[in-house]
């Protein structure tokens, strides 16, 4: 495969729909690529038959096996990966088998599959009005009349503009339902699904967004497709520099960081209550602590920026073990929790602490049995032979991917996730207080480092402007 | 003599393909990519606390991880563990040697370290009713410039014998030592997954460390002296460095380069410390010119400045809670700004 130019399609300032062409072009262009390597029968992403109700469909693949290759391939993490599929998936190079209107990339057993080329954006673009007057007819005629609203309105509306050559739609829509009759079950669905996922990108219902910007009314979503497009396109350029990430994914994956955070910044945006270094009001720290009964709003909140903030927090981490008990797999949390103790802990007490994870854990029988794969259960088994600090990383290491991939996301989505957020607090600000009299002198001890004594009270530390504007 | 020469053609080799890979990943620049963020407001930050009891210049400060307590060291042979909030000191702890550059709290906020002149890392114990001293770690061959705890029984050390290492508390033993530098280390900063640091020295380079084989990932340059500060973001992708050469550069590690550079044309004095707001949004940078500067780390711009010390700032740091930001000077006064 050719070494990809360093061609990205940035963004043009003006919304022209000269410049929105040349742009598109560029864009599938780079699209294809990728999607052509993807479907490499040895180094592409693995194809298998799917089932659709009673049909099997052949070379359907699962999202989350696009989302593994495409971080492989180009050595990104997980999130960006996901953009790209989205990106892929939202131009029609992907569509969705069991719900097609959902036009993104789910990292699950979801499957789906590769459009064909002849309805790539590169080939058909833009959309032919007799085409879909075409496509509209014959499914008028499948579903006798039956429509949805919007596709109601635009064939009323194809009706009566292209009226001429109606004759010509009706005709054409009838040979093609009686072909199609004559096909095989799986390919005649394959061959459905292909159109309808065409036709969901190039005329998409409403509600949705028109990321090849054909509507009837062209409105200014260049903001939006910058949000959409703009990380993922650079990382086709990263195909022949397997180690670097380009600048461009690095840089907007920091500015996502900052503007993530931001709320949670107090130099930048304040806090609730208040913060304590102005008012002199240790509220904030007292609601936010370890074992407060209601934690705040955007204290849980922040669990689902990532595994990293769920488990960084004591309250988070004890959240999860609540709601692993509840699936019982809490050993994961424990066996977890285990490492990061031996890790940290004294070098005295490693052997001891090796032997009772192994015991509790690792030991085949073991009462709180953990899941690894068999390559790095022989390595650790291997490893504690001589135990020390890190023996258990690599046990540990699969261990949090698998809670990060499946259990947090589980938990997020839970009752028990989603009832302590609604019962989360949003504290009330407290106000300044506005008295001038009432500023307090703060006397600090005398200070330790004084070893004379001279009389004088050294350690007055007078409390300086509370901002009373 | 044939070898050497066969060598020397191998390094510029694979230097060039470096270069090059990294020039292909070099598509745009942080301005151009934060053209879209609103700027950052004009921040104006006060005064809230003067923390006076040291008698002399004051080196280093750390916030524990309650974000109240903290320790500073200065050269009247001093540490002071204060209640920033109330301004209370909670503990003075008596130093052998008065030639103290660096000082550290444990993530437990049971111990304590401090070191400097002296080559070693003295680990105190703030728990016992009299703080005393857990261990003496002396293995340096140069003078204590930085040290950070991981965990109650193991902390990190970057001295000036060019050489950083980690060691294992309780036994006194150094377990890994990186070798790399040429200059004197400088500075350190642990990833916030603690598996790498990122360490800066008198070298001009600033270089990732993985913490359990002890090998150099990778190496940054850019700066043409001193790296003076060093700290991660708390992405961990991220890397900000403070230098004698006036400016501060932000390095991405997946991007193997340095992403902005933070200069001032008017600006010539050296950085001796910086720091992070909890976003990343803003960073906070002592120089030698008394002032504290705050950076918008998205556009490249300065948007305050934090003046009101009367001599060079020598420390600066953001709690965890990032309420606030502390700035320690030679004036010997510890000053908290929000």
């Amino acid at each position: 495969m050719p070494c990809l130019s360093k061609v990205i399609p940035s963004i043009p300032h003006e919304n022209t729909s000269s410049n929105f062409i040349k742009w598109l072009t560029r864009l599938s262009g780079q699209m294809e690529r990728v999607v052509v390597s993807m479907q490499d029968p040895d180094m592409g992403v693995k194809l298998r038959n799917q089932r659709l109700l009673i049909t099997v469909i052949p070379h359907a693949m699962t999202g989350n096996d696009i989302v593994e290759w495409l971080m492989q391939k180009f050595s990104v993490c997980d999130e960006e990966a996901l953009h790209v599929g989205n990106l892929l998936v939202k131009f029609g190079y992907i569509y969705p088998l069991k719900e097609p209107r959902v036009l993104t990339l789910r990292p699950d057993e979801t499957p789906y599959r590769f459009q064909t080329p002849y309805y790539w954006t590169s080939t058909r673009w833009p959309a032919s009005e007799l085409d879909y007057a075409i496509y509209l007819a014959k499914k008028n005629i499948r579903k006798q009349g039956e429509l949805i609203e919007h596709e109601k309105e635009s064939y009323n509306m194809l009706h009566k503009r292209i009226n001429h050559t109606w004759d010509f739609v009706v005709m054409q829509a009838r040979e093609q339902l009686r072909a199609s009759k004559q096909r095989r079950k799986a390919d005649r669905i394959v061959l459905e699904c292909q159109e309808q996922a065409y036709w969901l990108v190039n005329r998409p219902p409403p509600g949705m967004m028109d990321v090849l910007d054909q509507g009837p009314e062209r409105k200014n979503i260049l903001n939006s497709r910058v949000q959409l497009v703009g990380v993922c396109v650079c990382v086709f350029v990263c195909e022949r520099v397997p180690t670097c990430v380009c600048v461009c994914v690095c840089v907007c994956s920091f500015v996502k960081y900052c503007e993530q955070y931001q709320p949670h910044d107090p130099i930048m945006q304040g806090c609730l209550p208040s913060n304590p270094w102005i008012t002199d009001d240790a509220m904030y720290w007292t609601i936010n602590s370890d074992s407060v009964a209601v934690p705040t709003k955007l204290r849980v909140e922040r669990w689902s920026f990532s595994f990293v903030e769920l488990l960084s927090d004591p309250m988070g981490q004890r959240e999860l073990m609540a709601y692993l008990e509840k699936e019982f797999s809490a050993e994961n949390l424990c066996f977890w929790q285990a490492c990061e103790d031996l890790r940290h802990g004294e070098n005295s007490k490693i052997p001891s602490k090796v032997d009772e994870i192994y015991k509790q854990f690792l030991a085949p029988g073991a009462t709180r049995w953990v899941n690894i794969d068999s390559k790095t259960m022989e390595k650790t088994l291997q490893g504690i032979k001589q135990p020390h600090r890190f023996v258990l990383d690599d046990a540990q290491m699969h261990i949090y991917f698998l809670m990060k991939k499946d259990s947090y996301p589980r938990y997020l989505r839970s009752e028990l996730y989603k009832n302590l957020l609604a019962r989360a607090v949003v504290p009330q600000e407290t106000k300044k207080s506005v008295f001038p009299f009432m500023r307090r002198q703060r006397h600090s001890s005398p200070s330790p480092a004084m070893l004379t004594q001279t009389g004088e009270d050294d350690g007055k530390t007078k409390h300086h402007g509370t901002g009373n504007v | 003599m044939g070898e050497m020469e066969q060598m020397k053609k191998e390094a510029d080799g694979l230097k060039t393909q470096i270069e090059a890979a990294r020039k292909a990943v070099a598509d745009t620049t942080m301005s151009a990519a934060s053209a879209a963020v609103a700027p950052a407001p004009r921040v104006q930050l006060k005064t809230r606390r003067t923390l006076k009891g040291h008698l002399a210049k004051i080196y280093a400060m750390h916030w524990a991880t309650d974000s109240r307590l903290m320790v500073s060291a200065s050269q009247d042979g001093k540490l002071l563990i204060w209640d920033s909030h109330s301004g209370n000191k909670i503990n003075a702890v008596p130093l052998k040697s008065s030639w103290v550059m660096t000082c550290s709290y444990a993530p437990s906020g049971n111990l304590v370290a401090s070191g400097g002149l002296d080559n070693m890392c003295t680990v105190y114990n703030l728990k016992t009713p009299v703080v005393k001293t857990v261990k003496e770690l002396d293995a340096h061959t140069g003078y204590l410039a930085c040290c950070r705890f991981l965990s109650d029984s193991e902390i990190l050390t970057a001295s000036g014998d060019t050489t950083c290492a980690l060691w294992d508390i309780e036994s006194g033993k150094q377990k890994t030592v990186f070798l790399n530098h040429v200059g004197d280390c400088m500075c350190l900063s642990l990833s916030p997954d603690m598996n790498t640091f990122i360490s800066g020295a008198c070298d001009s380079l600033a270089k990732l460390w993985d913490v359990r084989d002890g090998t150099c990932k990778q190496t940054f340059q850019g700066h043409t002296s001193d790296v003076n500060a060093i700290s991660f973001f708390h992405n961990g992708n991220t890397v900000i460095t403070g230098s004698d050469d006036c400016t501060c550069k932000m390095f991405d590690l997946r991007a193997d380069q340095e992403v902005i550079s933070y200069q001032d044309a008017q600006l010539n004095a050296g950085v001796t410390s910086l720091a992070l707001s909890v976003s990343g949004r803003l960073m906070f940078a002592g120089y030698d010119d008394f002032n504290c500067n705050i950076w918008d780390t998205l556009k490249g711009e300065k948007v305050g400045v934090l003046s009101g010390h009367d001599n060079r700032v020598s420390c600066t740091g953001v709690p965890p809670d990032g309420m606030c930001v502390c700035t320690g000077s030679w004036d010997s006064f510890l000053k908290i700004w929000n």
